[in-house]
């Protein structure tokens, strides 16, 4: 299972390091583009998905104890946390639909070649005007935004998938009985998960607020 | 692998297991850290903005890995497994941003 998680790092090293260096390049656009991301919904899923790696680890403790009635417990509640993480998510990228930020045809420029335009968000950073072919960058931080984030929830999607695979499992029994290799071994790939976040979260919420 | 009730036992020898009460120190410090990451990136500090926020990342992580993982409790080989992908990691994007910051920096 660690080979399998060296080989995630790996990928997801891909795109950090593609952010970190575009970061650089192109810096006024990609401090204005994270101005338009909200700290409070950020923060909110830290906390809901670091709450869920102790319930994963409540459940690898509970099937070691073969205690079932609270594995079933610790699996539905890190499956419900799992899904309110998705559902900020949600929340978060409609937002961006709705103001025209999700890179592609419909692509707006309009908060940042006139951020008094966007008075949210205006009111908080009072950002400057951006020139056209800066302001075309911040393109390129939705971008990493919607890849580094997509790919980290696809990977919430397919954790809570097998979440709810095992929950019946484990209301059956199976993992009580000693053979705890598996829920062990799903308990290693989400706290993976939860340590992406750890690093998306201050990497494109954070670092950006004073420029 | 003879009788399926050995296994249990070999297992708890082998294993070790951790209490709740450390998951539950560990879960506390985290959430505590989170809210440092937060307060911290309110405060204007120039270049230790990031440095600070990236410091406090890589404290939740050896956290997240050493206890939620239990690394701190595994083998050897384990320890090597995880110490060898992050030296590969560090130094596979190390490079890759050693290049970049060497060739016309500035004037692409």
């Amino acid at each position: 299972m660690w080979l399998f998680l060296l080989t995630e790092i790996m990928f997801f090293g891909g795109l950090f390091t593609a952010y970190l260096i575009y970061r650089n390049w192109y810096y006024p656009a990609f401090v204005e583009a994270s101005h338009q991301l909200q700290i409070g919904w950020g923060t909110g899923n830290t906390a809901v998905l670091i709450t869920s790696s102790f319930t994963m680890a409540m459940g690898v403790w509970s099937a070691e104890m073969r205690k079932k009635g609270a594995l079933v417990l610790s699996l539905v509640l890190t499956f419900i946390l799992g899904l309110v993480f998705l559902g900020i998510k949600t929340i978060e990228y409609h937002e961006k639909w709705e103001k025209h930020h999700v890179p592609g045809l419909h692509y707006s420029m309009q908060s940042f070649l006139n951020p008094a335009s966007d008075p949210e968000v205006y009111n908080e950073y009072h950002d400057k005007p951006l020139a056209p072919d800066m302001a075309r960058h911040t393109e390129l931080y939705f971008f990493l935004y919607f890849a580094m984030t997509g790919m980290h929830a696809l990977h919430m999607i397919i954790g809570i998938a097998i979440l709810g695979f095992m929950i019946f499992r484990a209301q059956a029994g199976a993992y009580t009985t000693g053979h705890v290799t598996f829920v062990e071994n799903f308990g290693l790939y989400w706290h993976f998960v939860d340590i992406i976040w750890i690093y998306l979260f201050p990497l494109l919420y954070l670092i950006s607020r004073h420029q | 692998m003879t009788d399926p009730h050995d296994m249990p036992e070999q297992h708890e020898r082998e294993h070790h297991v951790v209490s709740p009460k450390i998951y539950l120190a560990i879960v506390c410090v985290l959430l505590v850290l989170t809210a440092t990451t937060v307060g911290a990136s309110y405060v204007e500090m120039g270049v230790f903005n990031p440095i600070v926020a990236l410091g406090i990342a890589v404290l939740k992580m050896m956290l997240v890995v050493l206890f939620f993982m239990h690394v701190k409790y595994s083998t050897k080989l384990t320890k090597l497994t995880v110490g060898a992908g992050i030296f590969t990691f560090l130094i596979l994007v190390g490079m890759t941003l050693a290049d970049y910051v060497t060739r016309a920096w500035g004037r692409w």
